[in-house]
């Protein structure tokens, strides 16, 4: 059984529609990546998992369907979702960004061992746990968001677009640290991108959207070396 | 100076309840970035449903702390049957929810109570444990009081996961949401916690400008002004605000010429002068919106 199942899913913004009836599926331990351009639905694909967004089809996490929830209890069956715009409360410490990480576990002690081991991943949070989140640098702020997704310790990661705004050198850093999360914790990863190369680097399974629809799944290596899915679709 | 001293030590005492006033209207505030003009209302009610336990149980100190944990309670059915279904209204009809709360208030204390004025005593003893003629014993009981009571909701909001859950849910809604925190939830709280600090201010206020259903329309006008002055997102600068405002206000009196019957008009000058020179108030932070 996939960890996560996605069956004609549609979604909508009042009237507007964004999706039109996507399938795709991920497995446990595994990375896929959603790609497109602009307004292709990535973003809105993500919203429809978290239920932000009304939408039509199935959505099965671990078998169970999740369109009748909450977006607040989404979170506690053990997804954690990375915004756009990263979701930081620039009011709050970095600490307490992390602690809110955690806002549905109990277990005190692990989650005070959680924070040290986000830490480990990223000592630059270190350095600035005391300071106001919303002092963070765009790069900073972006690992802030996974390390709270971290906290939760969460079976799965919806990553939406950890690339955007940020230079070069500072994207190359936080994909290494997702690559290494991967390797550590064995997590598995929802993630979408526009830098499409960077993402197929990552991923194990890519699926292409266009206009609210799929239109060409597999393997991230053969989509990444297919010189005419590049050209079309990618754009490099 | 004796005079001086005593007029700041008392404009603090009633500035300690404007400052009560102010954070209850900012914590709904920076919640929902709006004013709960019902606020006072609410407060006044919970004084007198305090008096009639006090009739009923013949201790204020019962009386005042049922009547806090009822006006929690009612603050937080009020978010959920009324304020809820109107939360993604336009801001028009929140305003209008607002007002309609405000004269339900007023008009349903007249009811039960009628509008005769009624006296509740102080909560505190009636001698001071020393000699002074600087304060009296219910303005020394009123500020340190709400001190502590102040003291308590900002460690609240510091050092509990439920205080760091509600200023997340009031800041970023969506992104609380993908935490696990239930945002509904975390605002119907901030308005019973709104509503048991506003009792907290009608039951100190009471005993000063006795008891009847329009008795918090002044005050609020000056918590309003607290609020303002010390900036409507910021809730330590509500309390200072609240605090500089009863001050103020105690001088006016006595050294501007006139001033006797002048307090409410210098709160409102106090209002408009806050908003033409530093909309975002002494300790307010400017919010910068992208369009």
């Amino acid at each position: 059984m996939p960890l996560l199942e996605v069956k004609g899913l549609k979604a909508y913004y009042r009237q507007t529609q964004a999706l039109f009836g996507i399938d795709f599926e991920l497995s446990e331990g595994s990375i896929t990546t959603i790609l497109g351009a602009n307004g292709a639905g990535k973003t809105t694909t993500l919203r429809a998992i978290s239920r932000m967004v009304r939408t039509e089809g199935e959505i099965r996490f671990q078998g169970k369907d999740l369109t009748g929830l909450a977006s607040e209890k989404i979170a506690a069956l053990g997804i954690a979702h990375v915004p756009e715009g990263r979701g930081t409360f620039v009011r709050q410490s970095v600490e307490e960004n992390l602690e809110l990480g955690a806002y549905t576990r109990k277990d005190k002690a692990e989650i005070a061992a959680d924070v040290e081991r986000v830490y480990e991943y990223f000592p630059r949070l270190k350095e600035r746990r005391r300071q106001q989140a919303g002092t963070l640098s765009g790069g900073e702020q972006q690992m802030l968001a996974i390390g709270r997704a971290l906290m939760l310790r969460p079976k799965l990661m919806l990553l939406d677009e950890p690339s955007f705004g940020l230079a070069p050198l500072i994207v190359q850093e936080i994909y290494a640290i997702m690559a290494r999360i991967r390797e550590v914790e064995g997590a598995s990863m929802l993630l979408v991108e526009q830098n499409a190369n960077i993402a197929l680097n990552l991923a194990d399974h890519a699926y292409l959207l266009e206009t609210g629809n799929v239109v060409m799944s597999g393997e991230s290596s053969i989509i990444r070396d297919d010189e005419n899915v590049r050209r079309v679709y990618l754009g490099y | 100076m004796d005079l001086f001293l005593k007029l700041t030590l008392a404009g603090l005492s009633i500035g300690s309840i404007y400052a009560c006033v102010a954070l209850a209207v900012v914590m709904i505030y920076t919640a929902t970035d709006h004013f709960n003009f019902a606020q006072g209302e609410m407060a006044m009610f919970s004084t007198f449903v305090a008096w009639a336990l006090f009739q009923y149980t013949g201790s204020i100190w019962i009386a005042f702390v049922l009547a806090v944990g009822g006006s929690f309670v009612a603050g937080v059915l009020i978010e959920r049957i009324i304020v809820k279904p109107v939360e993604s209204a336009p801001v028009f009809n929140q305003i209008i929810v607002f007002i309609g709360l405000l004269m339900i208030f007023n008009n349903l204390a007249g009811w039960f109570w009628e509008h005769t004025t009624k006296t509740l005593p102080s909560l505190f003893p009636s001698e001071l444990p020393f000699e002074t003629t600087l304060i009296s014993a219910h303005n020394l009981g009123v500020i340190l009081f709400t001190l502590l009571i102040l003291a308590i909701v900002f460690a609240f909001f510091r050092f509990t996961k439920v205080g760091l859950a509600m200023k997340a849910a009031a800041a970023n809604p969506d992104s609380a949401r993908l935490v696990g925190v239930s945002v509904g939830w975390m605002l119907a709280l901030g308005w019973g916690l709104a509503a048991a600090i506003g009792a907290v201010g009608g039951v100190l206020v009471a005993p000063i400008v006795f008891l009847e259903p329009n008795m918090m329309s002044g005050v609020l006008l000056y918590g309003f002004a607290g609020a303002l002055l010390g900036g409507v997102n910021s809730p330590g600068g509500a309390v200072a605000g609240g605090l500089i405002v009863g001050v103020l206000e105690n001088w006016a009196r006595q050294y501007v010429p006139g001033g006797g019957e002048l307090g409410l008009t210098f709160a409102l000058m106090l209002i408009v002068s806050v908003l033409m020179f530093k909309p975002a108030g002494l300790f307010g932070r400017v919010v910068v919106k992208r369009v």
